[in-house]
């Protein structure tokens, strides 16, 4: 690989990894606040980018508005998921809610598949700016590939902000460190549950919204990039919002560098199977940690 | 008193599920009902197994695709690549999965609940993608698998394949019976209930886990291998991992922790996927979706078993009712 080629990859890997950052600051947030892993979180993501198509081609909306528009329903159905389906299940098992979870992917999947009017099609909605790539170090990067590296820096540093000075976002943190003592202190872990569904969402929406018109987005394509976004958060350890970026940037830039490495036959598909083998080798590390982790919640 | 009430909804159920058995395949429904009941039968054995695992002992998987494919395609390649006979073929997948599932079990069981299920979605999605890309056929899959026969005697129709697919199947549910209501089951029983409990009175958890795991993906193995002799056609899209989803709606339909549950929830499941929602699209997944969302907010035992547990309540009102109407007589 040459230096040139190294270059390309790494960028491309950067771009796909704040996807999977965000996507997994979502992960965090919602373990963080319920103990809760949500299975649905790829859809948000999915929801994001088939909703902005639908918004801008079939409705005729322009692009920033569309945008907006798009990640606020995808807040809504956010929120709506977590008052309808998990609020009403509140005393479940660990295992039950699991299953709830992924009948709400499995739900959103279906509909996403089933009322846009181009069904099952993959669809890319149109580029922020022109598709005229730009030469930046020997390497050639698409336009649409720094919106969603920007994207990310802002959304992580407004997370930051919102975390660390806000009243509602110390709120949130002092439910993630323990939900009894917030709740002593006068804090509803409930409403901070639907306020970490709701970030969730917005954030699995703006990442969609964002990466869609570059990587192409179809009703079933929620699945994997929930699970890639879990890796990042799994990288992370489900804790930092700060370690689950870094973990989500070091996925996107092995599976990257992996699929440019010539291996042979076996080339380019295997970037899921590394992404997944990643997973499970995290996963077994750390089983002692997480089993410890699981007992005190 | 409720006893008898009880063990009166078990034998109807049973009845009535034998009389459906007999009854379906022969031509009185229209023929291509014989087929849906022979899946019905092979997707049976996948949920027993899952039900064992998630219902009785509380333990995750979403990745029994994963196994239900490797006895798939252990059993197509070594019989139509290798030309073994098939019954050799069905019995090397079955070992060969138990193994698999052996040695990943230890590792994989030292995690538990969420990290249990991303675990096991994770293994479903590698072997997936592999069966695509190493397998022999690749996303098309292998055709032209012979079928199994004794002797000379070949189960080469539906109707002789509904037979030999639900001789199966009712030895899978009667070795899961006997395991249930035995010492085992009540270890299995004790480990959902508290692990730290199980432990403290001499079970040894981790091994328990691990071998009602590797039952539960031999199960899967043999029902894979009936498929893929059954079905002369097998590719990976049959295993994909929404097909783990799908074994996870069975078991949830037939109440988690039910033997003959099971057969309620495949049966439903399968009804709705080649018959009702057949042509309709993701109409089908939106439906699988809710049903495992209501399921699980309202009746968190499982539909089927919440079915039994609606009856008997209505019958011990019932016999209430009857008894003060009794004792009212008898007073007047």
């Amino acid at each position: 690989m040459s230096a040139d080629q190294f270059v390309q990859y790494f960028i491309s890997g950067l771009t796909m990894g704040s996807i999977y950052a965000i996507v997994g600051l979502g992960f965090t947030i919602i373990y963080a606040v319920t103990r809760i892993i949500n299975f649905a979180q790829g859809e948000f993501v999915m929801l994001g980018g088939m909703l902005s198509f639908y918004l801008i081609k079939s409705a005729g909306i322009p692009l920033a508005p569309a945008l907006i528009l798009s990640v606020l329903i995808t807040v809504v159905i956010g929120a709506i998921m977590y008052l309808l389906a998990i609020r009403t299940a509140r005393h479940a098992s660990v295992v039950s809610l699991i299953i709830i979870t992924i009948g709400a992917a499995v739900f959103f999947r279906g509909i996403a598949g089933e009322i846009f009017p181009w069904g099952v099609d993959i669809v890319r909605p149109p580029y922020f700016t022109g598709s005229q790539s730009i030469a930046f170090l020997g390497a050639y990067v698409h336009p649409q590939a720094f919106w969603i590296i920007g994207t990310t820096v802002v959304v992580m540093i407004l997370l930051h902000l919102f975390l660390t000075y806000t009243m509602v976002g110390k709120a949130l943190k002092a439910c993630a460190i323990s939900p009894v003592s917030a709740s002593m202190v006068g804090i509803n872990p409930r409403t901070m549950a639907l306020i970490a569904f709701t970030l969730a969402a917005a954030l699995g929406g703006i990442s969609g919204v964002v990466m869609a018109p570059l990587t192409l987005m179809s009703y079933s394509s929620g699945f994997m990039l929930g699970l890639k976004g879990f890796v990042a958060a799994s990288i992370g350890g489900f804790k930092s919002p700060v370690a689950t970026v870094i973990g989500g940037f070091t996925l996107g830039i092995v599976e990257s560098l992996a699929v440019g490495i010539d291996w042979g036959p076996f080339t380019s598909a295997y970037k899921d199977v590394i992404a997944m083998t990643v997973l499970l080798l995290i996963l077994l590390i750390r089983s002692g940690r997480l089993a410890e982790e699981e007992r005190m919640s | 008193m409720l006893e008898r009430v009880k063990r009166k909804w078990y034998y109807s159920v049973i009845v009535s599920l034998l009389v459906l058995l007999i009854v379906i395949p022969f031509d009185w429904f229209p023929g291509h009902y014989t087929t849906i009941m022979v899946l019905i039968g092979i997707n049976t054995m996948v949920t027993v197994g899952l039900c064992l695992l998630l219902g009785y002992t509380g333990q995750v998987s979403l990745g029994h695709a994963a196994f239900y494919g490797i006895g798939a395609y252990f059993s197509a390649v070594l019989s139509k690549t290798y030309h073994l006979n098939p019954w050799l073929a069905m019995l090397i997948a079955a070992i060969a999965t138990g193994a698999f599932a052996y040695v990943i079990g230890y590792p994989i069981f030292r995690l538990k609940g969420n990290y249990l299920a991303v675990a096991t979605l994770a293994l479903g999605v590698i072997v997936y993608i592999l069966f695509g890309k190493l397998a022999p056929g690749g996303p098309d899959g292998i055709a032209g698998i012979p079928n199994l026969s004794i002797g000379g005697f070949a189960f080469d129709t539906w109707f002789k394949r509904y037979f030999l697919v639900w001789g199966f199947c009712l030895v899978v549910l009667l070795i899961s019976q006997n395991i249930v209501n035995s010492r085992s089951g009540r270890a299995l029983r004790a480990i959902h209930g508290s692990e730290a409990a199980a432990e403290s009175i001499g079970i040894n958890v981790d091994r328990f886990k691990v071998k009602i795991f590797v039952l539960s993906c031999v199960y899967a193995s043999l029902a894979g291998s009936l498929l893929a002799h059954s079905m002369a056609h097998i590719s990976p899209s049959s295993f994909d991992p929404m097909v783990s989803v799908i074994v996870v709606v069975m078991a949830v339909m037939g109440g988690l922790a039910s033997i003959w549950g099971a057969v309620f929830g495949a049966g439903i499941v399968v009804m709705l996927k080649h018959e009702l929602l057949l042509g309709f699209g993701e109409l089908e997944i939106i439906i699988y979706g809710l049903i495992l969302m209501l399921v699980m907010i309202f009746m968190p035992e499982g539909l089927f078993v919440w079915l039994k547990s609606s009856y008997v309540k209505l019958k011990e009102l019932y016999i209430r009712w009857r008894l003060g109407q009794i004792r009212r007589g008898a007073e007047t």
